[in-house]
């Protein structure tokens, strides 16, 4: 049977040279980068040079970037740590309401302690509009967290725009940029951010090495404390393969990104093309030309997601589910009910995510298999014999 | 998530009694679409024994293989009989379910009994059918 991964926002396989570049670091170049000694220097390095390719690969100098273990932790790095850095400047943050988990609990986690935040909303396509964020900061706002790209829907915020308010505010600017870097070109001194998240698993790195970059001269307080390590401000063990993994990830994907997005983006247009011609009472998420290269966000109405991914499952593809069947809440994904998805279809949402071991032959096998899924399901479904007697009715 | 258990599998992959039943002398429809689940079940009663049962379902694979289930265990049972099925006997024929998925199971006794309420007013008679209180969507567990 053939096997489709369109999964590849919830991980992306480590690239062979990525893979070839960390082996030697887990047994024969095993020292603690923070020895002294020459098994210790090696390590550091490795990093080192890690350090110097993820910085270049968005624009950053490599002091400004900090290592970290997710981007979860990088988003938790930046939110907690500039808000408490910099809450003599002023204890009021602003947000999106589609940011990720990892930024919005921090957040909730800021408000308990005496902060006040700002949850901005979207439009339909999940854009956030700057005079938004202009009209939302007061003289007590120190911190801006908007995210670059969503990692369900693809938007991609106008960051360079808002970059440009916060600086004129004087308010910190930190973007999340997890689900763009490795696909899109980043410039962290264009898009005018004063700090931003990424992964390395988001672009076939190594699960285990993200980054948080910050600005030189931005005052950031420690979340690990207790060594020496990331200039005093990330304490323990540097996780060195996953590190030299993220580095060569880094360094090929600055070498890629063009090709990547017009390979990634011809065969996610076709995949929706497919999809929209054989499949009925069906949606398109997120905006229609600013949207990540491989996203594909689609609600199709009467089925529920999860029985489609699991059909689809047992078809060899792998796709993810935005309906609250598959999430422990119960809820339908915040970000579609942000853009004002009707509660109902949103349960009935495939995320599909495209990546570069991807083929037209795949996605046409796709285009193929989902269609009687849909139809079969719908036919279990009692919306959709509804659906069909209100139309005869009608 | 919890695995689902090969059973579930199995009647999510091949559902039992899937379909509507004309003329159904007893029909119910319970869940709702925003929590992600919507059961309808059709029985058909002779002499007081079900000796038909039928679903369609919009939800997630416990929904589908609760349903499926649920109506495989209520076909040749008396009313009386069919009042008495549990959420937890439909859970433990599957070979239990998720602990997350449990309110399918909850789903698929209330369309039950539903269908059952609905067999009595259709008759004309007083239902003695009580609907079990919790339907499990009240719950946030974020």
């Amino acid at each position: 049977m053939r096997k489709v991964y369109l999964d590849h926002a919830a991980t992306t396989p480590v690239h062979p040279k990525v893979l070839e570049a960390m082996l030697p670091y887990f047994s024969g170049k095993f020292g603690n980068p923070s020895n002294l000694h020459d098994v210790g220097r090696e390590a550091k390095n490795a990093i080192e040079e890690a350090r110097v390719k993820t910085a270049a690969l968005i624009g950053a100098k490599s002091e400004e970037i900090y290592f970290t273990s997710s981007g979860a932790e990088s988003n938790n790095f930046a939110l907690k740590g500039l808000a408490q850095a910099n809450s003599q400047k002023g204890k009021h943050i602003i947000v999106s309401q589609i940011e990720h988990f990892s930024v919005l609990h921090p957040a909730k986690t800021l408000e308990k302690s005496g902060f006040t935040v700002t949850y901005l909303e979207t439009d339909k396509t999940g854009m956030v509009d700057p005079a938004d964020v202009q009209k939302a900061i007061t003289g007590d706002t120190s911190l801006v967290s908007i995210m670059h790209a969503n990692n369900e829907i693809g938007t991609i915020q106008p960051i360079e725009e808002i970059g440009k308010i916060t600086k004129e505010k004087g308010v910190l600017f930190h973007t999340d940029a997890v689900a763009s870097v490795g696909w899109v070109p980043m410039d962290v001194r264009t898009l005018g951010v004063d700090a931003m998240s990424f992964s390395g698993h988001q672009f076939y790195g190594p699960k285990g090495a993200a980054a948080l970059f910050v600005r030189k001269g931005v005052r950031i307080k420690p979340q690990i404390e207790g060594g020496i390590q990331e200039e005093g401000r990330r304490a323990g063990t540097e996780n060195v393969p996953a590190i030299v993994g993220l580095g060569k990830a880094a360094e090929l994907a600055a070498a890629e990104i063009p090709h990547r997005m017009k390979y990634v983006s011809s065969l996610r247009d076709r995949l929706q093309k497919g999809l929209v011609e054989k499949i009925d009472h069906i949606v398109i998420n997120g905006h229609p030309t600013k949207r990540l290269p491989n996203n594909l966000n689609v609600s199709m109405w009467y089925v529920e997601g999860e029985s489609m991914l699991l059909f689809l499952n047992m078809e060899g593809v792998s796709v993810s589910s935005g309906s609250a069947c598959t999430s422990r809440s119960l809820k339908a994904s915040h970000v579609l009910v942000c853009i004002g998805t009707d509660a109902a279809v949103a349960n009935g949402t495939l995320l599909m995510t495209l990546g570069m071991g991807n083929t037209a032959e795949d996605i046409d096998y796709v285009i193929e298999k989902l269609p009687p899924i849909v139809q079969r399901l719908r036919e279990m479904s009692p919306l959709y014999e509804d659906m069909i007697k209100k139309e005869k009715v009608g | 998530m919890e695995q689902y258990s090969s059973k579930v599998m199995e009647h999510f992959a091949h559902p039992h009694n899937v379909g509507e039943i004309e003329n159904a002398d007893g029909v119910g429809t319970v869940g709702n679409p925003v929590c992600g689940d919507v059961m309808r079940l059709y029985i058909k009663v002779e002499k007081d024994v079900i000796t038909e049962a039928k679903f369609k379902t919009f939800g997630c694979g416990a929904a589908i293989a609760t349903s499926s289930m649920v109506t495989d265990l209520v076909k040749g049972k008396t009313i009386g009989e069919a009042l008495k099925l549990s959420n937890a006997a439909v859970a433990e024929a599957l070979g239990g379910l998720p602990k997350v998925k449990m309110h399918c199971s909850v789903l698929a006794e209330e369309a039950l009994k539903s269908a059952l309420d609905d067999y009595y007013k259709k008759k004309g008679l007083p239902s003695p059918v009580m609907m079990p209180a919790d339907s499990g969507h009240e719950h946030e567990m974020e």
